[in-house]
C-alpha cells in the first residue's frame, strides 16, 4: 500500500510548552490508525496541524503527493481530509439534514445567477446533495431525525451525525476525535462497525481514543504519543504491551491522582 | 395624519433597514461591532455624487457606482483595519473601526471640505405623489421602499439558494466548523462586507437625493442609528433587523408628527430605545442570548 499521509518533524509549541514535539508519522491508504496517549499529550494539536488549523512550527506535512503545510482548513479540506472534533461541532441551529449537506459544500458548484434562476444544473446538484445526504442518514438510521435541529440531539446522535457530516463527501481521510466518548458499550460496537464501513468506502481513517479495548480490536496500528513526542509506532497488542507506554499512562494516573488530593 | 406618519416611517425605516442589514451580517460572521459602517454610507453618497459630476453617469449608474466603490471601501476596511486584529479583544477592533470614521471623515472634509453640498441634478426631480388627497409621499422615498424591498428579496435568494449564502450562513454559525468543511472564510468575510457596504451605499446615494444635501459627517447619526436598530432586532438576526428599523422608522416619524415641540429631540429616540432594550432585553426581540466570551 502506498504512503497517503506523511509527516516529518511536525513540532508546535504554545508559549514555553511544546505540544507537539518532532513528530514523524507515515499513514497508508486505506488505514486504520489509532492515535492514543494521556491527557494532554498532543493528540487534538496533532489534528489542528494537520487540518490546518495550526500553523506547525517546524516539520512538513505530505499528502498524496503534494505539499499542504501551511495550507488554510478550507484547502485541507478541498484536499479530501476531514474530521470531527472532541467537542462537538455542529451548526446547532440548523437541522440534521442541512448539517450533512454542508459536508457536501466543496463538491458544490453552482453560482449565485443559476441557483437563484433555478436553471437546471444547480437544481440537478441540490437534487443530487440532497440524496446523497439522505442515502448517509438512512444508513446511519437517523432519518427519523433529519429535520431536528442539531442542537437537540442526544449526545451520542450528535456524534454520529458530526460523523456522517465529515463523511458525506467520500473524503480521501477521516480523523475521529474521541468518537466513542460518552458513548456505552453497545454504541461503541456499532460505532467499531461504523470505522470498519468507512475503510470499506476507501476512506483511511485516523483515530484518537480513549478507549484503549477498542482501539486494539479495530485499529490496524497504533500510534503513542506522550508530552508531544512519539513514544510508539506499531501493532495494536505490541503497543500497549510496550513498558514505556504503560510507564506513560501510569506516570499520567498518578499525576492526576496528586493533582485530585 | 396617522396614515402619512405611518408611510413617511416605513421609508425612513427602509433606509434604516438597508445601513443595518450589513451591520448585522457582519456581527454574524465575524461578531464584530462595525464602528466604521456609517462612513461607508458616506462614501456611497459621495461617489454616487462624482459619478454624476465628473463622470457623466446618469442617476441609476451612479448609484450602482457608489454601491461598488463603498463596497470595496468596504472590503478594505475589513483587510487592513480589522483582519491584522482578528483574535484580539473585540474591543481592539472596535476602536480600530471608530478610528477609520474618523480618518475617512476628516479626509473628506479636506478634500470637500465640511459644508453640506446639494446632490447634483439627477434629471429626476423629487416630487411629492399624491395617494389619497390628504396622503402623499415624494417619488425619492417611494423609490427607496421600492428598492428597499427589491433588495431584502434579492439578499433573501441569495442567503438560500447560493452557494456563497450558504457558506455566510454556514461561518455565522460557527467559522472553524464551516472552513473545515472547506468554506473559504476570508472569502466570505469580504463577500459580506462587500454586500453590507453597498446596501450602506445605496441608503446613503438615496438620502442624499432626497434631501439634496450631503457632507462629509453624514454618516454618524445614521451609522449609529443602524447599530441601535441591530441591537433591538437582535445582533446577527436579518429579520430582526427589518422589524427594528421598521419601527425605529415608524416611531420617528410619529414623533415628528405628534410630539413636536417636546424635549426629547428626535434623534434621541433610538438612543431611548437602546437603552430600553438593553435594560429589557439585551438579546434583542429575535436574538438568541448572547454567548459571553
Ligand atoms: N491553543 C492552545 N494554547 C495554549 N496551549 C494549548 C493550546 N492547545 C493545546 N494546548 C496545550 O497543549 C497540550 C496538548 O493539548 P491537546 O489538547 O493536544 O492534548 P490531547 O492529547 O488532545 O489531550 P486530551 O486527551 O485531554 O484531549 C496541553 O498541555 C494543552 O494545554
Ligand atoms: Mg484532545
Amino acid at each position: 500500500m502506498d504512503a497517503l499521509l506523511e509527516m516529518k518533524g511536525i513540532t508546535k509549541r504554545f508559549g514555553g510548552l511544546t505540544a507537539v514535539d518532532q513528530v514523524d508519522l507515515i499513514v497508508k491508504k486505506g488505514e486504520i490508525l489509532g492515535l492514543i496517549g494521556p491527557n494532554g499529550a498532543g493528540k487534538t494539536t496533532f489534528f489542528n496541524i494537520l487540518t490546518g488549523i495550526y500553523r506547525p512550527d517546524q516539520g512538513n506535512i505530505q499528502f498524496n503527493g503534494t505539499d499542504i503545510t501551511g495550507f488554510k482548513p478550507y484547502q485541507i479540506a478541498n484536499q479530501g481530509i476531514f474530521r470531527t472534533f472532541q467537542n462537538i461541532r455542529l451548526l446547532k441551529d440548523y437541522s440534521v439534514l442541512d448539517n450533512i449537506k454542508l459536508g457536501l459544500f466543496r463538491q458544490t458548484k453552482a453560482g449565485a445567477w443559476s441557483s437563484i434562476f433555478g436553471l437546471r444544473r444547480s437544481r440537478e446538484e441540490e437534487k443530487k446533495v440532497a440524496e446523497e445526504s439522505w442515502a448517509l442518514l438512512e444508513r446511519l438510521g437517523l432519518t427519523d431525525l433529519a429535520n431536528e435541529a442539531a442542537g437537540n440531539l442526544s449526545y451520542g446522535n450528535q456524534r454520529r451525525v458530526e460523523i456522517a457530516r465529515a463523511l458525506v463527501s467520500h473524503p480521501e481521510m477521516i480523523l475521529l476525535d474521541e468518537p466513542a466518548a460518552g458513548m456505552n458499550s453497545e454504541e461503541v460496537e456499532s460505532l467499531s462497525a461504523l470505522v470498519r464501513q468507512i475503510r470499506q468506502q476507501g476512506t483511511t481513517v485516523i483515530l484518537i481514543e480513549h478507549n484503549v479495548g477498542m482501539v486494539v480490536e479495530l485499529c490496524d496500528r497504533l500510534v503513542v504519543l506522550d508530552h508531544g513526542v512519539k513514544i510508539a509506532d506499531g501493532d495494536p497488542n505490541q503497543v500497549v504491551a510496550n513498558p514505556a507506554v504503560i510507564e506513560a499512562y501510569i506516570g499520567g494516573q498518578e499525576v492526576t491522582e496528586v493533582v485530585g488530593d | 395624519m396617522l396614515a402619512q406618519q405611518l408611510l413617511n416611517g416605513i421609508a425612513l425605516g427602509f433606509t434604516y433597514i438597508l445601513i443595518a442589514v450589513g451591520l448585522t451580517m457582519i456581527y454574524g460572521v465575524l461578531k464584530l461591532l462595525h464602528f466604521a459602517h456609517g462612513v461607508i454610507y458616506t462614501v456611497g453618497a459621495f461617489s454616487a455624487m462624482i459619478g454624476i459630476l465628473y463622470l457623466n453617469m446618469n442617476f441609476i449608474v451612479a448609484i450602482l457606482f457608489g454601491m461598488i466603490i463603498a463596497g470595496i471601501a468596504g472590503v478594505l476596511v475589513e483587510r487592513l483595519a480589522y483582519r491584522p486584529l482578528r483574535g484580539t479583544h473585540p474591543i481592539t477592533t472596535l476602536i480600530s473601526g471608530v478610528g477609520i470614521a474618523i480618518f475617512v471623515e476628516s479626509l473628506f472634509q479636506a478634500i470637500f471640505t465640511s459644508d453640506p453640498r446639494g446632490f447634483p441634478a439627477t434629471g429626476m426631480k423629487v416630487e411629492p405623489i399624491h395617494i389619497t388627497s390628504s396622503i402623499s409621499l415624494t417619488n425619492s422615498k417611494l423609490y427607496i421602499i421600492i428598492v428597499g424591498l427589491v433588495c431584502l428579496l434579492l439578499l433573501y435568494a441569495f442567503l438560500k439558494w447560493t452557494k456563497m449564502g450558504v457558506a455566510i450562513q454556514a461561518v455565522s454559525q460557527d467559522m472553524r466548523a464551516a472552513s473545515l468543511m472547506g468554506v473559504n472564510v476570508n472569502q466570505v468575510v469580504a463577500v459580506t462586507f462587500f454586500i453590507g457596504s453597498a446596501l450602506a451605499a445605496l441608503a446613503g446615494a438615496f438620502v442624499a437625493y432626497d434631501f439634496n444635501s450631503l457632507f462629509p459627517t453624514m454618516g454618524s447619526i445614521p451609522g449609529l442609528k443602524a447599530f441601535c436598530v441591530v441591537v433591538l432586532g437582535g445582533l446577527g438576526s436579518i429579520p430582526g433587523t427589518i422589524i427594528g428599523g421598521l419601527i425605529l422608522g415608524i416611531v420617528e416619524s410619529l414623533s415628528e408628527g405628534y410630539l413636536t415641540g417636546m424635549v426629547i429631540d428626535k434623534d434621541a429616540i433610538a438612543f431611548v430605545i437602546l437603552i430600553l432594550i438593553l435594560l429589557l432585553k439585551p438579546s434583542g426581540l429575535f436574538g438568541k442570548q448572547v454567548e459571553k466570551v
